[in-house]
C-alpha cells in the first residue's frame, strides 16, 4: 500500500557536522582548553600572525595547532619551527575543515601529548572567506582576519564570515602608507555586518596592535578556565 | 564547492530518518529545505550535487525543493524590520543602524520529507534486521 506521507523534521541541514562539532567541544571542555578557529582568505596572514603569537604566548600558555591546508604542509613546518606541537590536516579537494577532520587531527595530537595539559588549541582553517564560516569544528570562538591589501569592500562581499566572527583582525597595517585604502572604512564595514565583534588592527611584521590581540586571547583562555571549573557555569559556546 | 559536503551531511540525516521507519521502506519523492539568503549556500548547486549524489541510491529519483528565506533584520533603534542589502551596507533604512539583529536569512534547515511507505519484502526485512544490528550504519560522532 502506498500512501503519500509527510514528516516534519526541522533539522539543521548540517546536523551531522554539528553533532561531531559538539562532540569535539565536549572533549575540549573536559580537557579545560580553549579552541580558537582562525579563518581568512588565502594570504591574509594567518600563519604569520600565529608564528608571532605562539612565540610570545608560549612563555605562559601551553598550546598546540591543528593546521588545515589543501595540499601542502608548508604552514605546519613554519609553525613547528616555533616549538609548538603542530598536526597538519591536509584537506585535499575540500576548501574548509569540518568537524570530522578536526576530530581526526585530535586523534593524532593525542599520540603526541595529553590534551588536558594544554590551555589553548589553535585551528588554522583553510584559506577561504566562504565555506569555513558554515562548518563548525567545535571551536569556542571564531577569529577572522582581513588584510588591508584586500580592500574595504570584503566585509560586505563576504558578510557571513564577518558576521560569524567573535574577533576580526585587520592585518598588515604596516602596509597602509603604501595603499590607497581607508582602514576606518574597513572597520566600519565590519561593524555594519557585525556590531558586536571585537575589531583589532594588527601587524605581525611591525608588532602594531599585537599586545591588544594577546590580551584578547588570554581573556578567552581565562574565561574558558572559569567556565569549565568544577561546579562552574555551563561551557562556553559561540553565540 | 562546499555544497558537496553539505549534501553528504544531508544524506546522513536522511539515512537516520529512514531508519525510524524500519522495517518499512520509505520511498522519498521530495525533500523540502529552507535556505536563507544570508548563508554560503547556492541553491542551484545544492540541487545539482543532490541529483548526482542520490543516483543509484535508495533516494534515487527524489528531488530537493528549496524555499529561499530572505534576510530580514530588526533595527536596534526603532525595532522595525527591514531587508538588509550589501548596497546599503546592511544598515537599517529607518535609523541608519548597523545590522544588529537578524530575524531570518540564516536558515539551513531540512523542513520536511514527502514520501510513501511500502510493506517490506521478506528480503528487505532480513536486510533491515542485519542493518539494525550493524551499528556502523547509524551516524555516530567519531571517537577522538
Amino acid at each position: 500500500m502506498h500512501m503519500p506521507l509527510e514528516d516534519t523534521l526541522g533539522l539543521n541541514l548540517l546536523a551531522a557536522n554539528d553533532h561531531q562539532a559538539d562532540h569535539n567541544r565536549e572533549h575540549f571542555d573536559a580537557w579545560r582548553l580553549l579552541c580558537l578557529n582562525v579563518m581568512s582568505s588565502p594570504g591574509a596572514g594567518k600563519t604569520s600572525l600565529l608564528e608571532q603569537t605562539l612565540t610570545v604566548l608560549s612563555a605562559d600558555l601551553a598550546m598546540a595547532v591543528l593546521e588545515g591546508d589543501m595540499t601542502t604542509q608548508l604552514d605546519a613546518e613554519r609553525l613547528e619551527a616555533v616549538g609548538v606541537p603542530v598536526v597538519p590536516i591536509t584537506t585535499g579537494r575540500a576548501c574548509h575543515l569540518d568537524a570530522a577532520m578536526v576530530s581526526g587531527g585530535l586523534k593524532l595530537l593525542r599520540q603526541r601529548l595529553d590534551p588536558a595539559s594544554l590551555d589553548l588549541l589553535w585551528v588554522e582553517n583553510v584559506g577561504n572567506l566562504v565555506c569555513p564560516a558554515e562548518f563548525a569544528v567545535g571551536e569556542h570562538r571564531k577569529v577572522a582576519l582581513l588584510s588591508v591589501t584586500e580592500g574595504d569592500d570584503k566585509p560586505l562581499k563576504y558578510p557571513v564570515m564577518f558576521r560569524e566572527a567573535d574577533c576580526v583582525l585587520i592585518t598588515k597595517t604596516d602596509l597602509l602608507p603604501y595603499l590607497p585604502v581607508d582602514i576606518d572604512k574597513i572597520e566600519t564595514h565590519i561593524r555594519q555586518v557585525n556590531p558586536r565583534c571585537t575589531v583589532l588592527r594588527v601587524s605581525a611584521s611591525s608588532g602594531e596592535g599585537l599586545e591588544a590581540w594577546h590580551r584578547w586571547v588570554r581573556l578567552q583562555v581565562q574565561q574558558q578556565l572559569v567556565r569549565t571549573a568544577p561546579g562552574g557555569a555551563p561551557a562556553l559556546v559561540t553565540a | 564547492m562546499h555544497e558537496v559536503d553539505m549534501t553528504k551531511c544531508l544524506l546522513l540525516s536522511m539515512q537516520e530518518w529512514s531508519q525510524q521507519h524500519a522495517p518499512q521502506r520509505p520511498s522519498v519523492q521530495r525533500v523540502h529545505l529552507q535556505v536563507g539568503t544570508f548563508t554560503c549556500v547556492e541553491p542551484d548547486q545544492l540541487v545539482f550535487t543532490w541529483r548526482a549524489a542520490v543516483k543509484g541510491s535508495w533516494l534515487d529519483g527524489s528531488e530537493l525543493a528549496i524555499e529561499s528565506i530572505p534576510l530580514v533584520g530588526r533595527c536596534v533603534c526603532c525595532s522595525s524590520t527591514y531587508l538588509p542589502s550589501a548596497e546599503a551596507g546592511y544598515r537599517s533604512p529607518c535609523c541608519d543602524q548597523p545590522m544588529e539583529e537578524i530575524v531570518s536569512g540564516r536558515e539551513l534547515k531540512i523542513r520536511s520529507v514527502d514520501y510513501s511507505l511500502s510493506e517490506p519484502s521478506p528480503a528487505d526485512t532480513r536486510r533491515l534486521e542485519s542493518r539494525r544490528t550493524d551499528s556502523s550504519l547509524t551516524p555516530q560522532p567519531v571517537e577522538i
